[in-house]
């Protein structure tokens, strides 16, 4: 895994980069995050938070996100739990219907916050 | 003394079905180096699967279909190999095996390791609570138990349940020398 300790703007590592894009607002995941419990999805959850913080909206764009696995369901709902609380931020989620999870677990999110903007292209 | 949550059924071997069957012994590799292949094992069952699933060009809905069984197949073998691989008891002699037996109307999926008595123990309370609570209820609650803790407890054969319809058993067996042999018997229906 590789990080940029001064501006934490991309963690990556073997088949997956997770981007902070502060001129839109937006936090892309790609590939196929199966790290090992919710200690090696720190960097992910340090990453969204910093996203989280001081902006009136921010959007995860998961179009590119393969495959998650329920260490990183429960990562990404701890975030959306965490954004519910922190209500000066609006959440959009954009999904890809080509990606079968995605249609399934990602309504479980709007669940635990209505708010949030769910999207599919 | 063999102790049943759900109905363990039997692998099917003829001509109706298909099986794959994987077995290893943890100790052998560091977990680290181990972790990579769970994907890599997981894709490849997921992967498998699709050959008895065709697509026709003319009907979108094989597409979707061949799509949502990949998914299924590659997000469950995921889940209980990385399972297996956290919870084996490495000083025991049995190997873990996963086994994958595609069958009429079901795919079952079956996953057995060696555990520690506390590890069971702690099994078998998430099996009880889950017997006797709303799926969907228990998944949101746990998230958000979660939320406050380091834990991700049972969130895996939650998301099985609730996401991709599946029908989840467990066989406990006590062992002579010491802990148990767990068998999780996930199924789907296709």
């Amino acid at each position: 895994m590789t990080t940029n300790p001064v501006a934490m703007n991309i963690v990556s590592g073997e088949g997956y980069a997770v981007r902070l894009d502060h001129e839109n607002d937006c936090v892309h995941l790609a590939g196929s995050l199966r790290l090992d419990g919710l200690s090696e999805y720190a960097p992910i959850s340090s990453l969204l938070d910093q996203a989280l913080h001081d902006r009136s909206e921010l959007t995860l764009d998961l179009r590119e996100l393969e495959f998650l696995n329920s260490s990183g369901i429960a990562t990404l709902s701890k975030f959306v739990i965490s954004a519910r609380n922190h209500q000066d931020c609006a959440l959009r989620i954009r999904g890809s219907n080509e990606i079968a999870w995605q249609g399934k677990s990602l309504n479980n999110l709007k669940r635990l916050m209505p708010a949030l903007e769910l999207t599919f292209d | 003394m063999v102790e049943d949550y759900g109905e363990i059924y039997p692998l099917q071997h003829d001509r109706q079905a298909e099986c794959l069957h994987l077995s290893f012994w943890p100790g052998s590799l560091p977990l680290q180096q181990r972790w990579r292949n769970n994907g890599l094992s997981a894709d490849f069952l997921g992967d498998y699967v699709t050959t008895f699933f065709p697509l026709d060009d003319a009907d979108p809905a094989t597409r979707r279909r061949q799509n949502e069984i990949r998914g299924a197949v590659g997000f469950i073998a995921n889940e209980l190999l990385e399972n297996a691989m956290k919870f084996h008891d490495e000083r025991s002699l049995q190997p873990i095996t996963v086994d994958m037996n595609l069958q009429k109307q079901v795919i079952l999926l079956r996953e057995t390791n060696a555990a520690a008595a506390a590890e069971v123990e702690r099994l078998r309370g998430f099996v009880k609570q889950l017997q006797t609570s709303d799926p969907g209820e228990l998944y949101v609650q746990q998230l958000e138990e979660n939320a406050l803790s380091e834990s991700t407890a049972g969130m895996g054969f939650l998301t099985m349940i609730n996401d991709y319809d599946a029908d989840l058993a467990w066989r406990f067996e006590a062992l002579a020398d010491s802990g148990f042999r767990v068998t999780t018997q996930v199924t789907i229906r296709i």
